[in-house]
């Protein structure tokens, strides 16, 4: 483990002192601190060691980790992520086959205690060998290497919740990370792939505070995940006023009106998109004419369609209709059949009343009232 | 909620089989219930007709829905009370954009819709007047003593759709999924629940007028 503090790496980098208690400052209020944090911040971070970061990746795209390789080197952010010793990652280490497997062992025997596992990709259960790395199979790998992990984060909606492998008939039975590591410190990190200084945020708290930030229901760090998109996007006020886009080149789209009609589940989606935005904050898919997918939500593949407003519902219930309509004609004209035939009964039970009833008894005068 | 691993889910299975179910027991009851009182047919009328039946049956569903002047000197607080929780109601339903964008899925049918800050508001006075009306059933002595458990089921069935929105729409629940699965729930049992309480009169009211004025059209009364 290299025992150069994160200031001096930084120093080494050209990054000013200045520049330094700038992003601390920004860091502060992004994980949403009292000012009177920045100091704190600045000093734990200051004398921060490298954390050994194993890196796992499962059933996944590569896209979790082409979002953080590729899009910010020259931020501060970046350089944390440099920072970190990455010491396995089979995606990105140059060393293959025994020789990477031998670096993920030796990581895992000298930082025992000490280091994060990193997860994207969910784990298939169905058939071990459905996914192996070295022919070991997922779930054998990351039980074994999160065994002595002080922590794990688990990045990408396929690693939080099983993502796209898990969506239905999930022919693969991938599970979460959280299904299979129920007793250790663990981060969910959603998102199809999440926003790149979300991760490196979480790698600044932890850094920072040596322990996990606070976390919502589905195990999302508040700070990131506290809001949805729609309370903090920049359209929400057409909303508000009624007006929408209704369909992706109309004048409301052109005009930058609310993309609800549209499909746009921000609503229902917490995530940072709309505050942090995405390629060095230049945009976000809202600001690029596209609704947001909902992809830091659970089985959000299995959630409908992504064009379609929320407000829809999702089933067949044109076919429930179709079924309802057929048995109620059905059975309603049956039941009125039979009605009829009651009533028919019991005008035919009628006994017959001639004038000289009423003559005998003047009381019996109520028939057919 | 046990049976849903997350708010999501629970979500997905308001808008999906929850809905589907829903959708079919209403149509399927209503139908039913219709039909039985259509399929029934009035007995033939060999008098010969002093006026026309159309016409004054049209005019009685119009006619029948406006005020009565006799019923609001009697009882101001029901028709006021109740014209305002029925306006606000169908406002709610009608014109909020969500609900369009459901009515123009499933019916291809649409129309303008309001600003939210209107509908929020009507909403509230919706739930106020439904409050009050709830209020005087349950202090007025004759209402009291008329009021079955079925009065007070169709109350909160039309009222939990109502709260549930307005805590939905301003996200009073956390996570949003489980604010709106919640909505959708509560709209699926006043679905489930319409067509076999007296929720029907929504339908049955145009035939019981329709038939009211066409029958004393036929007679030449004014009705």
């Amino acid at each position: 483990m290299n025992r150069q503090t994160l200031l001096e790496m930084l120093q080494q980098q050209g990054v000013t002192r200045r520049g330094f208690l700038k992003y601390c400052t920004a860091l502060t209020s992004l994980m949403a601190l009292p000012p009177s944090m920045v100091s704190a911040v600045a000093e734990a971070l200051e004398t921060a060691r490298r954390p050994s970061v194993i890196w796992l990746s499962f059933q996944e795209c590569t896209g979790c980790t082409e979002s953080l390789t590729r899009s910010y080197s020259p931020t501060i952010e970046g350089l944390i992520f440099d920072h970190i010793s990455l010491d396995y990652h089979h995606t990105l280490q140059a060393a293959s086959g025994t020789a990477a497997e031998l670096a993920r062992e030796q990581a895992m025997h000298e930082n025992k205690g000490k280091y994060l596992v990193v997860v994207d990709g969910s784990i298939p259960l169905d058939n071990p060998g459905f996914s192996t790395i070295a022919g070991i199979s997922n779930v054998a790998m990351l039980k074994e290497t999160v065994a002595n992990a002080v922590a794990v984060i688990a990045v990408g909606t396929c690693a939080a919740y099983g993502g796209l492998p898990h969506a239905a008939p999930n022919p693969t039975g991938a599970v979460s990370v959280s299904d299979l590591v129920p007793d250790k410190p663990l981060i969910n990190v959603p998102g199809c792939p999440p926003v790149p200084s979300v991760i490196t945020g979480v790698l600044a708290h932890f850094l920072t505070f040596g322990a996990i930030p606070e976390l919502d229901e589905l195990g999302r760090p508040k700070v990131f995940y506290g809001q949805s998109i729609h309370d903090r996007c920049y359209r929400r006020s057409f909303y508000d006023k009624g007006l929408f886009a209704e369909s992706f080149d109309d004048e409301g789209a052109k005009k930058g009106w609310c993309l609800y009609r549209l499909g746009c589940k921000g609503p229902m989606t917490y995530n940072a998109c709309a505050t942090l935005k995405w390629n060095q904050e230049t945009s976000w898919p809202v600001e690029s004419g596209h609704g947001c997918l909902g992809c830091s939500e659970p089985n959000f593949w299995d959630a409908g369609s992504f064009y379609k407003a929320l407000s829809i519902p999702d089933g067949d219930y044109a076919r429930a209709a179709g079924y309802a309509v057929a048995a109620g004609v059905g059975i309603g004209a049956v039941a009125g059949l039979l009605n009829k035939n009651t009533k028919a009964n019991a005008v035919a039970k009628h006994s017959s009343v001639s004038v000289d009833d009423f003559a005998v008894n003047k009381n019996n005068n109520n028939e057919g009232a | 909620m046990d049976i849903f691993n997350n708010a999501n889910d629970f979500l997905i299975w308001t808008r999906g089989t929850g809905f589907n179910i829903a959708i079919a027991i209403f149509i399927f009851g209503v139908l039913i219930r219709v039909l039985e009182i259509l399929l029934l047919g009035r007995k033939a009328d060999y008098s010969e007709p002093r006026g026309t039946q159309w016409g004054p049956g049209l005019k009685t569903i119009i006619s029948r829905s406006l005020v009565d002047k006799g019923t609001l000197n009697r009882s101001p607080f029901v028709v006021v009370v109740g014209y305002i929780w029925h306006i606000g109601f169908f406002i709610c339903l009608l014109l909020f954009v969500p609900h369009i964008e459901l009515i123009n899925a499933s019916l291809g049918i649409k129309w303008p819709g309001l600003p939210s800050p209107v509908l929020d508001a009507a909403a509230a006075v919706t739930m106020f007047s439904m409050l009050a009306i709830l209020w005087h059933r349950m202090t007025h002595p004759v209402m009291k003593f008329l009021s079955t458990y079925e009065d007070y089921l169709v109350w909160l069935l039309s009222f939990l759709p109502l709260l549930s929105g307005y805590i939905a729409y301003h996200r009073m629940i956390n996570p949003y999924p489980m604010a709106l699965g919640l909505h959708l729930l509560t709209v699926e049992l006043l679905l489930v629940v319409f067509p076999f309480t007296k929720l029907m009169h929504a339908f049955t009211l145009f035939l019981a007028r329709w038939y009211t004025g066409a029958m004393m059209g036929r007679k030449g009364v004014e009705s």
